[in-house]
């Protein structure tokens, strides 16, 4: 059926985004409304001595001028870290208490100290301007290396140097004595660069407080509005369950920055409750940049030994991990087993040992963003493996097929089962498309117009569809990471999905119509999504870690499953047949072999009239289900980049970047692509462009586009893209996630191809035009381009 | 923004009655610099002055070897002009490389050299070009209009009208763009006129927009690639900033010079 699995459907939702009548949050407006403008730090460290708020409550419109100490009397709960980390010694983690509003002293650049409630938005933040908040400037620091120090600023009372946590996983002295025993060690110090995520959408808030029923609505940018709730009822006393109700309209972009309950959203709600007025809040651009939760910011020194043969003998990897001022709510989780379980790459190493070192500094929280701890894992795995070809005199990709795992289900020693993929395959796939063969040529027809032309590979694999929810009990997550859904067919045989995922740019109005489409031979008009709103969809976990298709859709499949059983008890019951010869095809549910059958809404009246159902059956056709993930997926690839680099500027043209990806099914062929585009992008703006930069004193260098640099159409190629699958054993649509791979595996790919060209592998990101510069004059022109 | 009134004079003499009479006014042309800078309060007038509806300050005209170009013709008008093309393409080339095409089409020649930003484009074209800034006043040459980083040679009110500029025997420009904001992290402009060989560089000062000696020298005795290389070009003087250090701006200022020159 076209409209079915693996068929390029068009995009649903893009009608109202592309005519600009999608609805964001900031489009939504109560009767009520008031807006709410923060006074936030200017010092990256300091202690509130005071707050003056007089004159900015005697201004025009101000309706009320609200402070932490204000939020904290009325029992508003500090933001919690939603996973508990062991250090190696034992110790549970320590991690600073996060108050929405600063109360006595502010640890990074923009956090919020006081709120302004007016009836326009100029007149709060005008307000806000006015309030004077009397600092005491203490030392920051802002590098996760620096906090460690001796002598460095300390953050918080309870978080003696700094350090949050000191957690390993693996082997040590496996991983030594593999070292020792290698005819080659490779070794390198890598920086993984922190990025901003800059979703186009900024976040928003409206808080709605009704005193009548006692009851608060949210209206907000968020990936998982039933985790905000959780977290908002359970954590922060704002309500319980049944008296808030969240909603996340249309959702522009999240990357995982939306997945987060931020000061903001608790303040507004608070307000809210404070002044009797809807509080409506948007973020502009450079508040984005001071409080949406940055990422990676790794420091990292790693070996990897090789014996005789080119064969992984020991992988040692120690990782310094900036948490930012305060432990946001999948801070402990990204660095660790979001990082350290990947770092068996698609190798066969016996000795994997990995320390990882959480430190609090003066700046924004760092948290999951696209990929989160996995692109991490895979810089340093594939940096290792390209560095270590050059070393040895081999083929990179020799090096990387001689360590490849063939056998699955492959238990890796660093917790993670591989339970399918083709490493060679992929590999194979990506060389033929990249047309390794003509690479020479191409090198050295790009010298002939002095540009130095290189070629990197990244091998990648990577877990998502998080997750089994008692492995992740287990590792001290503080939720099950299970999907619900909900198939309610109407009276007239159409159809609408209730589902917990949550789309914000990925298209779930149209694929997870195509797997319902698929199932019951229906066309997708008939089938509606629904999501993002606490009182329609009773629970769920929301989007990130690639998994709406490896969970989201798992679960409405098993709620299918429900339906379809009904479906055919009640067909067989009117035609008279048995319930296992009755099949559902093309909208028709029949008798198999015979010309006997109902139309689809038939049925679908049937089980509503309640006339003539089976003895003891319940009327309606309504199904729900919880699908909780026997594993993890484990989407992997192979990209090739290939660069040219302008030895004169040491500008950087991407100029061919080839994708082989293996995702398991794939539903939409289109969507994949285009989740392919758009992560590679991002893989490319870390590789090149993208840099959160701190002064020594915390100040945010890079607090707008005039110096932070997204990747724009014209930096990147056309892609190749390529797929070779497996599918995943361990759900039932075999699916496996493609949301974050690009993001995943194309730093390397990038870095090793810019090393490649110009013969030096001393490089950090982003490889700016000025770093490449840098590093050419450092080791002098290759020789070819002379 | 603060609130602010918005004057939309059609003559020279309503623009100067509007500025006189505001408390504290700003003129506004596209709105491109100006307009940023008020959301975040950075400048909060009384009043703006918007200039581009003034007769005659959108126009392009030639007259014998001169173009004569309204301060208020943006830089989209400036880049498809066969006027400004036929006395100087480079001219016409530097503007189609202003940022992008949103910013090209609202922002204005006069608002870019009124503004002297230090990475600006125009300014390095205006300089090398030794062209004639005129005001509501009096006429100005370039090489007296910019003083340094943000700063000019206008007065409180005084309006720019607009820009000539004759031909030159041959001209280019080479912009090196700040990866993230496309302004110049480097721009250099050469140019042979009648008055001598011209090179201006923006981007890399730290007192804004100048002009190189050592490489006016060199392309005067000879117009090549390799009269640029013999020049020392020191880092003194240079930014030096999270994009680019001062050695490698000074690297780059070479760089340019030669494409700059290979291109006219
Ligand atoms: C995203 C972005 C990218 C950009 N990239 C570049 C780039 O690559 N290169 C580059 O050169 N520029 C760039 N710019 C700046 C752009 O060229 C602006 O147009 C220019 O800085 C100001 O011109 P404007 O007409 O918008 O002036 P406005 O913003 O309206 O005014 C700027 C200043 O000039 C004054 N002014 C305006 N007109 C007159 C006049 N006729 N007489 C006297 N004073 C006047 C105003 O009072 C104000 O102080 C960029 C801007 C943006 C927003």
């Amino acid at each position: 059926m076209s409209e079915g699995i693996g068929a390029a459907v068009k995009r649903k939702e893009d009608k109202r985004f592309i005519t600009g009548r999608g609805k964001y949050t900031d489009d939504i407006r109560m009767e009520n409304q008031a807006y709410g403008a923060f006074v936030r730090s200017p010092h990256a460290h300091a202690e509130i001595k005071g707050i003056d708020t007089s004159a900015a409550e005697a201004m025009d419109g101000v309706i009320a001028v609200l402070n932490g100490k204000q939020l904290k009397d009325d029992a508003i709960g500090d933001i919690i870290t939603g996973w508990a980390i062991t250090s190696k010694d034992g110790n549970p983690m320590n991690v600073g208490a996060w108050n929405p509003m600063a109360t006595a002293r502010v640890r990074h650049v923009g956090e919020p100290v006081v709120i302004v409630i007016a009836e326009s938005q100029a007149q709060a933040r005008l307000a806000a301007e006015a309030v004077e908040v009397d600092y005491e400037e203490l030392p920051a620091v802002a590098a996760a290396t620096r906090a460690l120090e001796d002598g460095a600023p300390l953050l918080h009372d309870n978080v003696p140097g700094n350090l949050i946590f000191d957690w390993e996983i693996g082997d040590e002295a496996a991983a030594d004595a593999g070292l020792a025993g290698a005819t080659h060690v490779t070794e390198l110090d890598i920086v993984n660069n922190r990025l901003a995520p800059n979703a186009i959408e900024p976040r928003s808030a409206i808080a709605v407080y009704n005193d009548i029923d006692d009851h608060y609505t949210l209206y907000t940018t968020s990936q998982n509005p039933h985790v905000a709730r959780l977290v908002l009822s359970a954590f922060y006393n704002i309500a319980p369950e049944h008296k808030l109700r969240v909603i996340a309209p249309d959702v522009g972009g999240g990357f995982g920055s939306k997945i987060y309950i931020y000061p903001e959203e608790i303040t507004c709600l608070w307000a809210s409750m404070k002044t009797g007025r809807s509080v409506k809040w948007t973020s502009d651009r450079s508040e984005a940049f001071m409080t949406d939760a940055h990422a990676r910011d790794h420091v990292t020194k790693a070996r990897m030994g090789f014996d005789a043969d080119g064969k992984i003998v020991g992988l040692k990897v120690n990782t310094v991990a900036n948490i930012g001022a305060y432990a946001s709510l999948f801070a402990t989780a990204t660095p660790t087993y979001l990082y350290g379980t990947l770092l068996s790459g698609q190798y066969n190493i016996a000795n994997v040992y990995c320390d990882v070192k959480a430190v609090h500094t003066n700046t924004v929280p760092v948290d999951a963003y696209r990929g989160a701890g996995r692109p991490e894992a895979t810089y340093v795995m594939e940096r290792l493996m390209e560095t270590a070809a050059r070393e040895m005199g081999m083929d990179p990709a020799e090096l990387r097929r001689r360590n490849f795992i063939t056998e699955f289900p492959h238990q890796t020693p660093v917790i993670m089962t591989y339970d399918a993929g083709d490493f060679h395959a992929l590999l194979e796939k990506g060389q033929a498309a990249a047309d390794i063969a003509g690479f020479a040529a191409r090198k050295s027809e790009a010298a002939s117009r002095g540009k130095l032309r290189g070629i990197g590979y990244s091998c990648y694999i990577e877990a998502c569809g998080i997750a089994p929810s008692k492995a992740v009990g287990s590792l001290g997550a503080g939720v099950g990471l299970w999907e619900s859904a909900e198939v309610r067919v109407n009276p007239v045989g159409t159809i609408e999905i209730l589902t917990g995922s949550h789309a914000h740019g990925q298209g779930h109005e149209t694929t997870f119509a195509q797997v319902v489409s698929d199932r019951f031979g229906l066309p997708m008009d008939n089938i509606t999504i629904v999501h993002g709103d606490t009182d329609k969809v009773q629970m769920g976990m929301g989007t990130y870690g690639s998994r709406s298709g490896a969970v989201g859709m798992n679960a409405i499949v098993k709620a299918m499953d429900k339906v379809e059983a009904k479906v055919k008890k009640i067909a067989a019951h009117t035609l008279e047949a048995s319930d296992d010869d009755i099949v559902i095809e093309d909208g028709e549910v029949k008798v198999a072999g015979t010309d006997k059958k109902m139309a689809w809404h038939e049925v679908g009246l049937a089980a509503y009239t309640a006339h003539n159902l089976p003895d003891g059956m319940e009327p309606g056709l309504k199904e729900g289900a919880f699908y909780d993930p026997t594993n993890f997926t484990f989407p992997s690839g192979t990209y090739i980049c290939e660069v040219e680099v302008d030895p004169e500027t040491g500008v950087v043209e991407v100029v061919q970047f080839t994708a082989a990806d293996d995702f398991g099914t794939v539903i939409n062929p289109m969507i994949v692509e285009g989740q392919v585009h758009g992560g590679v992008t991002q893989g490319i703006g870390q590789a090149l462009l993208e840099n959160v930069v701190y002064d020594e004193d915390g100040q945010l260098i890079t607090g707008s586009y005039m110096d932070y640099c997204m990747p724009r159409a014209d930096d990147v190629p056309s892609y190749v893209l390529e797929h070779s699958t497996t599918v995943a054993p361990s759900n039932p649509l075999g699916v496996k996630g493609c949301g974050e791979a690009g993001a995943i595996g194309s730093p390397p790919a990038v870095i090793n191809a810019i090393t490649d060209a110009i013969g030096n592998n001393n490089l950090t990101m982003p490889a700016t035009p000025h770093k490449v510069w840098a590093a050419i004059q450092e080791v002098g022109l290759p020789q070819a381009a002379e | 923004m603060y609130a602010v009134n918005y004057h939309k004079p059609a003559s020279i003499e309503d623009a100067v009655a509007a500025i006189g009479g505001a408390e504290e006014a700003k003129i506004l042309a596209g709105g491109q610099t100006l307009l940023p800078t008020m959301k975040q309060h950075l400048a909060a007038p009384s009043d703006v002055v918007d200039v581009r509806g003034i007769s005659g300050m959108t126009d392009i005209a030639v007259r014998g070897d001169t173009v004569t170009i309204g301060a208020a013709a943006t830089h989209a008008a400036v880049a498809a002009s066969s006027e400004v093309d036929t006395v100087c393409p480079a001219l016409a080339t530097l503007a189609a490389g202003i940022g992008d095409p949103a910013v090209r089409h609202m922002g204005t020649i006069g608002g870019s050299i009124a503004n002297n930003d230090p990475a600006a484009d125009y300014p390095a074209g205006l300089l090398g070009l030794g062209a004639t800034i005129v005001t509501n006043q009096r006429e100005i040459a370039a090489d007296d209009f910019f003083t340094g980083m943000f700063t000019t040679a206008l007065e409180d009110g005084e309006i720019i009208t607009a820009v000539s500029v004759g031909k030159p025997d041959r001209a280019g420009y080479a912009k090196f763009r700040n990866p993230a904001s496309r302004y110049a992290m480097v721009g250099v402009f050469v140019a042979q006129t009648g008055s001598g060989v011209r090179v201006a560089v923006t981007g890399a000062g730290e007192d804004g927009v100048f002009r190189h000696a050592g490489l006016e020298a060199a392309l005067s005795s000879n117009w090549s690639s390799e009269a640029v290389d013999g020049v020392d070009v020191g880092s003194d003087g240079l930014m030096s900033d999270i994009h680019a250090s001062a050695d490698y701006r000074a690297h780059l200022i070479k760089v340019m010079a030669k494409r700059a020159a290979a291109a006219s």
